[in-house]
């Protein structure tokens, strides 16, 4: 199967959306070209507009489209969108609730060689801590379409989270989403692997290599997050793993463990994902390794556990 | 508006500047009454903004990119009609629609929610843009002050401004020469701001911030620049109006007591009507 990259997939989405929805408008800071944004440019040139290596200010100008009654797609790398104009959308997008959609390309390690500076490890922190906005991660190509076809519809401000690696399908074309409501990828025992983003297809992975059929959970919207389907979880399984390319303070593991914490059913939890330190450079896939993003770690973070 | 009604205007906004910080004993005085004739000028001579047009962008819009000058922009909505006078007591204080920094979504009249310095010129570039999408062509207005410059969002915004050619977007800079700190020139220097703003390429102008006439003929000339932003550089006095603040940085960010609030009221005319 051919492997595609998210942000691929965001491109190809927009365009489509631009030519249909006339109060889309979309706006990038210099990298239309790899937060594929250029796709609606091709389309429509006239509604997307290059705000320059300037995200503080396309935060802002979003805005004002928001509060004009268009429907902003901002886009630049995860890093610069979440962590630089972090204030402007907390003050400027998250505290009026405009109807601003940013979706940020280039999260966590797999941006690979570019190193630490461009591997956005906090970005779901960052966002999850805004009142009002929702945080949404895909898995693959499939998912990312009905995700950006269901926020140009959904009233509010949204994050996406993007990767720049191609990775496998989970998804054919008849998936269910609904912003909210984690897909139960399949069901088993003991054991529930919660993920998100790139390491659904690690968690379906590490799945092949456990001596027992595990649950396993693509929990797309990190916020609002899915508790029904975590308290579930909870109530019918010894231990839930999470895992994320994404630092585990602040992110999926973060908002597991807040809901976990706060019911009745008796749940062990255990990480994966980028313990408090920056990544580096190397090829996507060493660098994964390197830090542990993977089905390997998945797997020895379950059998090293003392629920067997 | 002839250049006496808008003087005795703006006499009642400063007033009711006073009042709110007053009452809340807390609020931004300073550059709120040194904005106060940009203020009026714009509310009651420039944009087109009625109790009637206030929601929906079919009108001018103005967004307070200084938002701590929030009483001033309440006093306006207030001499407008959009707010009562009972609201202004409520400023600042708990359950109130009358916050510390304008929220667009409690009052009609607030055009985007601004408090931190230099997102609201920003929000100001986007409106000019959905403006020009949408083939409106009522105006963009920008208030800012000259600390606020040193902020580098606000270049950012004058450069995208620039270079979208938004004629229909108007930055005005409260140039009072104060800042919390002190004054502009000791603590970050950002003059000169009519150079600077030529330099990005934008049409400027710098004009007496207190002169009605002048600041009607300011407006009235960036209506007519075409192809590029107009920024007016109003120099202005903090504290303007009310002798023992004018000039005073220290009066930047606080409240008078009752012996002052008197005084001050009585430096304008002292025919306060609450």
């Amino acid at each position: 199967m051919v492997k595609k990259a998210t942000r691929e997939a965001y491109g190809e989405a927009l365009a489509q959306l631009v030519k249909q929805n006339p109060d889309i408008v979309v706006l990038d800071a210099d990298l239309a070209g790899s937060t594929k944004t250029s796709e609606a440019k091709k389309v429509c040139p006239q509604r997307h507009f290059d705000m320059g290596i300037a995200e503080s200010n396309m935060m802002g100008v979003a805005a004002g489209l928001a509060a004009s009654g268009k429907i902003p797609f901002a886009s630049s790398f995860a890093m610069f969108a979440a962590g630089r104009a972090y204030e402007q959308i907390r003050n400027a997008i998250g505290y009026p609730h405009l109807n601003v959609k940013i979706c940020a390309t280039h999260a966590g390690l797999s941006v690979g060689e570019d190193g630490a500076t461009h591997q956005c490890n906090e970005d779901l922190a960052l966002m999850r801590t805004i009142p009002g906005m929702c945080v949404l991660q895909p898995c693959d190509a499939q998912q990312t379409t009905q995700m950006i076809k269901a926020i140009a519809r959904m009233d509010g401000p949204c994050y996406v989270r993007l990767s720049r690696m191609a990775v496998d399908a989970v998804y054919d074309e008849n998936m269910p989403f609904t912003i909210g409501k984690g897909n139960v990828l399949q069901k088993g025992e003991k054991i529930a692997i919660v993920a998100s983003g790139i390491m659904v297809q690690e968690a379906l992975q590490a799945a092949k290599q456990l001596p027992f059929v595990p649950t396993i959970v693509d929990m797309h919207t990190i916020k609002p997050i899915d508790k029904a389907l975590l308290c579930s979880l909870a109530k019918d399984h010894q231990l839930i793993v999470t895992a994320e390319e994404h630092s585990i303070i602040g992110g999926l593991g973060s908002a597991v463990a807040e809901v976990l914490a706060q019911q009745p059913h008796a749940c062990a939890l255990r990480m994966v994902g980028v313990f408090d330190v920056y990544g580096e450079s190397g090829t996507p896939q060493d660098v994964l390794h390197k830090y542990g993003i993977d089905a390997k770690t998945i797997v020895n973070t379950i059998l090293t556990q003392p629920f067997q | 508006m002839k250049k006496e009604e808008l003087q005795q205007l703006a006499r009642q906004v400063r007033k009711d500047v006073l009042w709110e910080i007053f009452s809340a004993q807390s609020g931004h005085p300073g550059g709120s009454l040194s904005a106060a004739d940009l203020g009026t000028v714009l509310f009651f001579d420039e944009m087109d903004i009625t109790k009637e047009n206030a929601q929906g962008q079919k009108r001018d819009r103005l967004v307070f990119s200084k938002g701590h000058a929030a009483p001033l922009l309440y006093a306006l909505l207030c001499e407008k009609g959009l707010l009562e006078k009972d609201d202004l007591t409520t400023f600042r204080r708990i359950n109130t629609r009358l916050q510390g920094h304008p929220n667009m979504n409690y009052i009609d009249g607030v055009d985007m929610s601004t408090g931190s310095l230099g997102q609201g010129i920003s929000a100001a570039v986007g409106m000019a843009l959905a403006n020009r999408l949408d083939g409106n062509t009522h105006r963009i207005y920008a208030l800012l002050g000259d600390g606020e410059c040193q902020e580098g969002e606000v270049w950012e915004a004058l450069m995208s401004a620039a270079h979208y050619q938004f004629d229909n977007l108007c930055v005005i800079i409260d140039h009072n020469g104060l800042q919390i700190d002190g004054k502009v020139d000791d603590v970050m220097k950002v003059d000169s701001l009519y150079d600077k703003a030529i330099a990005f390429g934008c049409h400027a102008l710098q004009i007496n911030g207190h002169d009605m006439d002048a600041i009607k003929t300011a407006f009235a000339q960036a209506r007519q620049i075409q192809g590029k932003p107009t920024v007016i550089i109003a120099d202005t006095i903090k504290g303007k109006g009310v002798s023992f603040m004018e000039n005073e940085a220290g009066w930047h960010g606080k409240a008078p007591n009752a012996t002052q609030f008197e005084q001050a009221i009585k430096d304008l005319g002292g025919d306060a009507q609450w």
